[in-house]
């Protein structure tokens, strides 16, 4: 416990706003690499999955990729990213591992959430003459949106996880202060700074899971129980994203 | 008129679901197409609006051959209801009924002022429009659909076993429905149902199918009862053992008329049927 209380002591110590690295630069420099990672991958991830969501191709492959690429250790992903790029490029290389972690994720729920569409309402839609493109922006996307939310939640947990590990990349970061405890044994410091971490994912995860409240559309939750909604678009953020 | 010539229909699996199929569908008639699942019904009514492409065969729709048209706009040209309504979940009750028109280009307002309309045209009253569909009954989605099918005023109807999924009573009361719309908005109306006494009861002209939309019979309910075509129609609709097989039995009273199984269905009554 009482390293529990030094790590509390160190984060709110005044020293934290002073001296090379403050605490809040690192908060800010950590969510910086975060939401950029989060929307590279979003960027690169929604439109593919949209694509293999809307036609069904390349569903197997998308699968097979993004379970393969899960498994891919996040460090040895940067360290290898650093040694191909060059090792001038850190920022680069830092930031396409964690798009390449952030994405996998994402593509599970973009995917997902247009395949959990009930197939008659997509028939009917096309029955009354909406275009492939109407269907896509009109009836799949809202239907699927808070599928896709809690991909891009999971996602971006991974990533403001991984993002600690910027700091060997010399990138700054909360990780920072990681590194910096270990080698100088000092404990308060490497706790305190995992706690701060773990504030950050709690946070970000809970303002992901309020977004996803509100992007349901009304009249998928009108005339259905409050609590079985939430707890089903929630597991299935959580269990079917990783099986696709 | 929809006039449908040699078309067939196989599917990337190899079921002919449509075997060479001619048949002429009259304008401003409710033509029923009527047969047991894997009679390719669906299949035929789906090949109308492009939503199935026949493999062979020419479909016309006022000697215009539907090939020649762009899929999105003859769809929109035409009304379509299907079973569970097919209602867009996130849509309110009116924009459902105004997709088509807001889909052609039609001013939101207008399009849902004019829904308002077509609610009371389908029997719904007007405080359901802005719930969504999962705060209504079966019965009232179906209307809905029925509202959303005529929203672009469609000369053709399709109606894809619209009054499958609801119960009874409700059902007959759709059915009452559509007959007063069918009389009241003139529309040519395609029919798909497995059920023959609702075929008989909303068709001018009732075509039964057997496997792979082979006809079995063409004609009006009356001509159909007093002179099927074969054994497969005497008993699809049911005229030697089912219950339009009917015997008059003497009462003290007069006659009643009983089915197969001796249960009264009805009273003999003097004079002619107009």
């Amino acid at each position: 416990m009482n390293l529990l209380a030094d790590a509390l002591a160190w984060i709110f110590s005044p020293d934290r706003l002073s001296g090379s690295s403050p605490l809040p630069l690192a908060i800010v420099q950590h969510l910086f690499y975060t939401f950029l990672a989060v929307l590279i991958a979003a960027a690169i991830a929604i439109p593919l999955g949209y694509y293999i969501g809307h036609t069904g191709r390349g569903r197997n492959i998308a699968i097979g990729v993004s379970g393969a690429a899960r498994a891919i250790p996040s460090f040895g992903l940067i360290l290898l990213l650093i040694l191909v790029i060059g090792v001038t490029q850190k920022p680069l290389a830092a930031t396409i591992a964690f798009v390449l972690l952030g994405i996998p994720s994402i593509l599970a729920g973009a995917y997902a959430g247009l395949e959990a569409v009930d197939r008659r309402v997509i028939d009917a839609a096309r029955a009354v003459g909406m275009t492939e493109w109407q269907i896509l922006f009109k009836v799949e996307i809202p239907l699927g949106l808070p599928l896709l939310i809690g991909g891009i939640r999971a996602g971006a947990l991974q990533i403001v996880a991984t993002v600690v590990l910027a700091a060997y990349a010399t990138l700054g970061g909360v990780g920072t202060y990681i590194i910096k405890g270990i080698a100088t044994r000092r404990f308060d410091e490497i706790l305190g700074a995992a706690i701060v971490i773990v504030a950050l994912a709690l946070v970000l995860d809970g303002l992901f899971a309020l977004l996803q409240h509100v992007v349901v559309p009304r009249g998928v939750t009108a005339g259905r129980p409050k609590e079985l909604r939430t707890s089903s678009s929630r597991r299935r953020a959580v269990v079917e994203s990783p099986t696709g | 008129m929809i006039e449908f010539r040699a078309v067939s229909k196989e599917f990337p699996d190899g079921t002919v679901a449509v075997d060479n199929f001619s048949l002429v569908i009259p304008s401003r008639k409710t033509t029923v197409l009527v047969g047991s699942s894997g009679s390719g019904k669906t299949t035929l009514l789906r090949m109308i609006n492009r939503m199935v492409e026949p493999s062979s065969g020419a479909i016309e729709i006022d000697g215009e051959s539907i090939l020649d048209r762009n899929p999105v706009h003859l769809r929109r040209s035409i009304g379509y209801v299907m079973q569970n309504s097919g209602l867009l979940p996130h849509f309110k009750v009116i924009d459902n009924v105004a997709t088509v028109p807001v889909l052609n280009g039609v001013p939101r307002k207008l399009a849902r002022e004019q829904a308002l309309e077509l609610l009371d045209t389908v029997g719904l009253d007007r405080s359901v429009a802005n719930r969504y569909p999962s705060q209504l009954s079966g019965g009232q989605q179906q209307r809905v659909g029925v509202a959303r099918g005529l929203a672009a005023n469609p000369n053709i109807l399709l109606m894809d076993e619209p009054f499958g999924a609801v119960d009874p009573i409700v059902r007959a009361e759709l059915q009452q429905e559509t007959i007063r719309l069918q009389r009241d908005l003139d529309k040519t109306i395609v029919f798909v149902t497995h059920d023959i006494d609702e075929a008989f009861l909303l068709g001018d002209q009732v075509v039964i199918l057997e496997k792979g939309a082979k006809i079995a019979q063409i004609g009006s309910p009356t001509e159909i009862t007093e002179n099927p075509a074969n054994e497969f129609v005497a008993n699809f609709i049911g005229v030697q053992h089912g219950k339009r097989a009917l015997s008059i039995k003497k009462t003290k009273t007069g006659s009643v008329l009983v089915d197969s199984q001796g249960r009264a269905q009805g009273v003999l009554v003097d004079g002619a049927a107009t």
